[in-house]
């Protein structure tokens, strides 16, 4: 089957220096795909890349077989969404009229949403429980409530491949399990092609399907979680002593991170240990 | 669906919102024909216009047809069209600038037309057939393009740079202005005065006949890119991410404003406020959806230049004051109140 998703060699700079370099990477569809690494590892650079916002220096990102340098910019938007990090608005539109913008990409210039753009961009902003914010602007809400409507609007584009770049950020405990389980639901049973860049290991370890670890803007390991998030892979790519068990429910690895200053005296935790002065 | 929905553009919301501007334009237009130094009693306009020209009709009103057509006429249908190229360029210029403060002056487009329309004015280019709004319109090119230019890096155009650059040559063709005055010793300071704070009382039928067909293009123009606008200002990279072939349709859009906003200004000065205060106006009282913004904006821009410059016209009479002078004086404290009634 052809891969949704395949980046041949790619290699992106900005100046001189080298943000990515040889990334070779393959999502089949209905793939559920996170991309972890430190700050700097170049994980935005692959989204923005297969994205098209920026294109590769070297190689070729190709969606779903084509080129997708030669795809309109239209074309892209039908087929891939980004949730993006939250940015501010100079002049506030409505939470409805963020997510109706969502179907310009199948909307003509001089046509307006008909009937059938009003029914999806009702029916995701109920999905992510932004129905009641319709009417309210952007600026009012909080950034959880933002970040929703970020995530409705891109719903609202029908897309096959779902970018996601640090969707759950904002989001509280609540949020970000009902966010992933909506998107584990369209990964499912619509085979929605899920790439999501995070920082939150443990998130992406309960969810991602695979993980693609970078470390200064190259592969560094690829695999399932169980392959990938490891004491060793962690403190080699993030520098961070962590602890790796598995998730009491999902048995996914889970990792806690080392304390490096000793827990204060008194703490509960080491009261009958602390030396008395 | 619909129903639920709050205040969203649909095509029945816009036509029903053009049809309202529309009205009020008109009512406002025909009070100002009304209005002047002398006067025309209603009854008679109406008549004049209606009734068959060739009828017998007595001096007095010949005189008052004169009146009606070659002076209040024409200077009402110029103050609304340049009211309404102002404020669809203060539209466009906000949106792809992301700044509320951005006018159609931003740009360097009015610095390079006062400093054009000076020169001209001191060296006698008025007595040349369009020779002074020539000049301006030279000038307001020439300050565009060195805006442009300094602002271009790889094919594509930053807004930070944009204002920046248009901060420079502004000032910069600021102290031109003033080199040419302290260097001039002529009695034409008066005009320059009235020229640099907008003179709607200049145009004849040649100067309407080209704004009107300048902002008719501009226009439909930007209107196509109206829903381009609104993913614009939500940010440069949604627009991308959603379609918008960004690069292309901001260069469109800039250069459409930046001659729209030229035109205005080398044939009537440059009058301020108009195109600053009007789009925010309409957001409050609209929402910031472009389809709607930009007829309202035009519209509405348009009827408040007119009152503007009837007011001007008759405060002082015989006295004319220059209009930029009101439209600063009734725009700076109707904003206040609607940023204060917003907060």
């Amino acid at each position: 089957m052809m891969p949704s998703i395949r980046l041949e060699k790619v290699g992106f700079r900005y100046d001189r220096s080298w943000v990515l370099k040889g990334v070779s990477l393959d999502a089949e569809r209905g793939a559920f795909l996170g991309i972890l690494g430190p700050n700097g590892s170049g994980k935005t650079t692959l989204l923005n890349l297969i994205d098209g916002v920026i294109a590769p220096r070297e190689g070729r990102v190709l969606l779903e077989g084509t080129d997708a340098a030669s795809l309109e910019r239209n074309e892209l938007a039908r087929m891939v969404a980004v949730v993006p990090q939250d940015s501010p608005l100079i002049f506030s539109f409505t939470v409805q009229e963020i997510v109706l913008m969502g179907r310009a990409p199948h909307l003509g210039r001089w046509r307006f949403e008909g009937k059938r753009d009003f029914e999806i961009a009702r029916d995701v902003m109920e999905r992510t429980g932004t129905l009641p914010l319709a009417g309210r602007s952007m600026s009012e809400l909080s950034g959880g409530e933002r970040q929703r409507v970020l995530i409705a609007r891109a719903l609202a584009q029908e897309p096959r491949i779902l970018l996601l770049d640090e969707p759950t950020s904002n989001l509280d405990i609540r949020h970000q399990s009902t966010f992933f389980s909506l998107v584990s639901e369209l990964n499912r049973t619509q085979g929605l092609t899920v790439i999501a860049v995070s920082h939150d290991i443990n998130l992406a370890s309960l969810y991602c399907r695979r993980i693609v670890l970078l470390k200064e803007g190259a592969v560094y390991g690829e695999g399932t979680p169980e392959d990938i998030i490891t004491e060793e892979s962690i403190l080699d790519v993030f520098g961070a002593p962590v602890r790796v068990d598995r998730h009491p429910q999902t048995g996914r690895p889970r990792i806690t991170p080392i304390c490096n200053t000793p827990p204060e005296r008194g703490s509960r935790f080491n009261a009958g240990a602390a030396p008395q002065l | 669906m619909e129903d639920t929905l709050h205040k969203i553009v649909t095509p029945a919301r816009l036509i029903r919102v053009t049809l309202l501007f529309s009205l009020a334009f008109l009512l406002v237009a025909f009070i100002a024909v009304l209005v002047g130094p002398s006067e025309i009693a209603p009854l008679e306009v109406l008549r004049s216009l209606f009734r068959d020209r060739h009828a017998a009709e007595t001096a007095a009103s010949d005189t008052e047809r004169m009146i009606l057509f070659s002076i209040r006429i024409p200077r009402v249908l110029f103050a609304g069209i340049v009211g309404a190229a102002l404020s669809t360029a203060g539209v466009v210029y906000q949106a792809l600038l992301r700044n509320p403060l951005a006018d159609p002056y931003i740009l360097g487009v009015s610095g390079g037309a006062s400093a054009g329309a000076v020169a001209g004015i001191l060296l006698g280019a008025s007595t040349v057939p369009f020779g002074t709004p020539l000049l301006a319109f030279a000038g307001a090119l020439a300050a565009t393009f060195l805006v442009f230019g300094t602002a271009r890096k790889n094919a594509s155009l930053s807004s930070n740079t944009l204002i920046l650059a248009g901060v420079i040559v502004n000032a910069f063709t600021t102290a031109l202005v003033f080199f040419f005055l302290s260097i001039s010793s002529s009695n034409e300071v008066h005009n320059v005065v009235f020229w640099i704070m907008g003179d709607l009382g200049i145009a004849s039928g040649k100067d309407i006949g080209i704004i009107a067909l300048v902002l008719l293009g501009t226009f439909i123009l930007i209107y196509a890119h109206g829903r381009s606008l609104n993913l614009l200002v939500v940010g440069e990279e949604t627009a991308l991410r959603l379609g918008v072939s960004v690069e292309s349709t901001k260069k469109i859009l800039l250069v459409a404003a930046s001659i729209l906003t030229a035109a205005a200004v080398s044939l009537c000065g440059t009058i301020g406020f108009v195109g600053l205060i009007i789009p925010h106006m309409m957001r409050m009282l609209l929402g910031a959806d472009h389809r709607l913004l930009l007829p309202a904006s035009l519209l509405f821009g348009g009827a408040f230049l007119i009152a503007a410059d009837t007011l001007a016209r008759v405060l002082l009479a015989p006295t004319e004051l220059p209009v930029g002078v009101v439209t600063a004086f009734c725009g700076a404290p109707f904003f206040i109140y609607l940023l204060r009634r917003r907060a």
